[in-house]
């Protein structure tokens, strides 16, 4: 049993979610798609024990060797990965019923789930396989599941922005496909593994240079990297608020772990890094991607514009990460990506217990909350201050560790600059600070009441997790610097 | 040069045409039909890329040597399936539009956000 855990993982929630059809009740559907994403995350808890202490691992789907069969292939990163999206996906369902009764009609609560379920398993499968092709297969499972998830928002803006993003993301996952395409030209092989070792003997050709920009491209529409992040704020801002939290908290950071895989993993360092500009690209859009998108984010009315702006912002300081090409540089990605999963879902499903109560997301509809729902709202201000990044929260963890790592490269301009932005998020912290606490409440509001529990014990359950992990940071550091060490190469 | 990569000149003019489709085109269903053919140019890509001088369907059959590479259009098949469902949902989304809004244009259904807002 143990030895099929990483197909487990996929196949688990993916034969689930089918299932769910002949579960009558939308209830015992919410109790059945919980037991299943906490299955995955039993599963994914004991894939990152395993390889922690035995390192990767590698299963052959039906028993067929690679590069012929398909495999599964397992290590740090991956396992990260599955670590952060499996238990997002389980502290998320946990409130989903209630949230979803209010925000989607009773007769879609199954299809809901089914979706959910969907989207959940196609995101470990992209993050499980070894295959490249595979990989092209499971994005689009899981972005046609996004945007009918997208689409079951109750404003009728969730259906034209599902639109955007399903224009948008077709074209990014095509994009990878003809990069696929041109890489198996090359080479005769999908394995990521095989081609890892192919790749070099042709790496000096136009083909492989237009593969890797295919790819790059095709990607970076995925995680919306400054400038291709114009689908990112409506679909995050119209989708019912469970949808926004489970994906702000993951979709993103799957398109992350695909451009880490492909750019050092199948293409080696050398290529990626030596032969093209991509360091000096890439540091340039981080920063201005955090810059312009954190100023976007203190113009918004709207608290979930604001935060789906900031996510973009996130997003910047992870490519910042990335553009060093360091081990630093990238374990402070990974820290951040882990960081910002915990963040983006506490302030994301605060923000659905707000909509559960009052029913908007309008800041002007925040004033005087902080003494109608005190618990609720201390939540999204220490989601806050972790997302500034102040001590004893995640945020500053990720941080330090990004400016230590920038400095160590011997960028001090850029150091600056990310302390810089990090103001900006005071400033749009701030707004909704000033909007609960410091204004008086709106006439007719006095019947507000403090949300249900069924959101406030998943919201501190991830609260308490920015600080902990804030605080004893030995799992989440110890996991991402193998990650990157076993990334470059280096054995640890 | 020019027939010799004829396929290729094929796969480039149809996916500069899809992508145009896609960007300049304000209908909704204008712009699913040139995703479509943007991705149709990906799948004549790969399955020319298989092909084989002289090499027949790679059924094993007597007398005959050279087959052409078949993975290729097997995994097109797949994405020929995944191209089916993003033009359904596509069109599926763009029914919702129309009742939601009563337009299938794009100016149009900015427009009436702009108000919305």
């Amino acid at each position: 049993m143990l030895a099929h855990l990483p197909i487990l993982q996929v196949i688990v929630p993916l034969l689930a979610a089918p299932l769910c059809l002949f579960l009558t009740r939308p209830r015992l559907v919410w109790l059945f798609a919980i037991i299943v994403s906490g299955l995955a995350f039993l599963i994914s808890s004991l894939l990152l024990q395993q390889v922690m202490t035995s390192g990767t691992i590698i299963y052959e789907l039906g028993g067929w060797e690679a590069p012929w069969g398909i495999e599964y292939r397992i290590d740090q990163l991956n396992a990260l990965l599955l670590l952060i999206i499996t238990a997002i996906s389980t502290v998320v369902l946990f409130s989903a019923d209630t949230s979803i009764r209010k925000e989607i009609p009773e007769d879609r609560h199954t299809v809901f789930y089914i979706l959910y379920l969907l989207s959940l398993a196609a995101m470990l499968g992209i993050v499980a396989t070894g295959d490249a092709f595979n990989v092209f297969v499971f994005l689009e499972i899981s972005s046609l599941s996004a945007y009918a998830l997208i689409a079951l928002g109750k404003d009728r803006r969730a259906l034209w922005a599902s639109y955007q993003y399903l224009i948008m993301g077709t074209i990014g996952a095509t994009f990878i496909l003809i990069g696929i395409g041109l890489m198996y030209q090359m080479t005769g092989t999908l394995n990521m593994y095989d081609l890892s070792i192919r790749l070099p003997e042709v790496e000096q050709t136009r083909t492989v240079f237009t593969a890797f920009a295919f790819v790059i491209v095709g990607v970076c529409l995925k995680l919306a990297m400054f400038p291709l992040h114009l689908w990112l704020p409506n679909a995050y801002a119209y989708a019912p608020s469970i949808v926004t939290a489970f994906f702000a908290a993951t979709a993103t950071k799957v398109a992350i772990y695909l451009l880490i895989r492909f750019t050092f993993s199948v293409f080696a360092v050398s290529l990626s890094i030596t032969h093209l500009p991509l360091q000096m690209l890439f540091v340039v859009l981080g920063l201005v991607g955090i810059f312009v998108a954190s100023t976007a984010a203190i113009y918004q009315t709207s608290i979930k514009h604001l935060f789906a702006y900031s996510s973009i912002a996130q997003i910047g300081y992870m490519i910042v990460g990335f553009s060093v090409t360091s081990v630093a540089g990238l374990t402070a990605t990974l820290l951040h990506l882990f960081n910002h999963a915990l963040m983006k879902g506490a302030l994301f499903l605060a923000l659905a217990a707000v909509v559960y109560r009052i029913g908007s997301t309008q800041l002007s509809q925040f004033q005087g909350l902080g003494r109608q729902m005190p618990v609720t709202m201390a939540a999204i201000v220490i989601g806050g201050l972790s997302l500034i990044g102040v001590p004893l929260t995640v945020g500053f963890v990720s941080k330090w560790y990004l400016v230590m790592a920038v400095i160590e490269n011997g960028w001090w301009p850029v150091a600056v600059l990310i302390l810089l932005g990090s103001l900006l998020a005071v400033v749009y912290v701030w707004r909704i600070v000033e909007a609960a606490y410091f204004k008086p409440a709106l006439a007719g509001t006095e019947t507000i009441k403090e949300a249900p529990l069924s959101f406030l014990i998943p919201i501190w359950t991830l609260v308490l997790a920015n600080i902990y992990f804030g605080i004893d940071t030995r799992l989440s550091v110890q996991v991402a610097q193998a990650a990157s060490q076993s990334l470059f190469g280096v054995s640890p | 040069m020019l027939m010799g990569l004829y396929n290729d000149w094929v796969v480039v003019v149809l996916m500069m045409i899809g992508f145009y489709i896609v960007i300049a085109h304000g209908n909704l269903i204008k712009k699913i039909v040139g995703l479509s053919i943007f991705q149709t140019s990906v799948f004549i890509f790969y399955i020319s890329m298989a092909k084989v001088d002289g090499g027949t369907a790679p059924i094993l059959a007597e007398g005959i040597q050279q087959y052409s590479n078949p993975l290729p259009h097997v995994l097109i098949l797949t994405a020929i399936v995944v191209g089916i469902a993003t033009t359904a949902l596509g069109l599926a989304l763009a029914v919702r539009i129309k009742e939601a809004y009563g337009s299938v244009e794009e100016e149009e259904i900015q427009k009436k956000d702009n108000l919305d807002c």
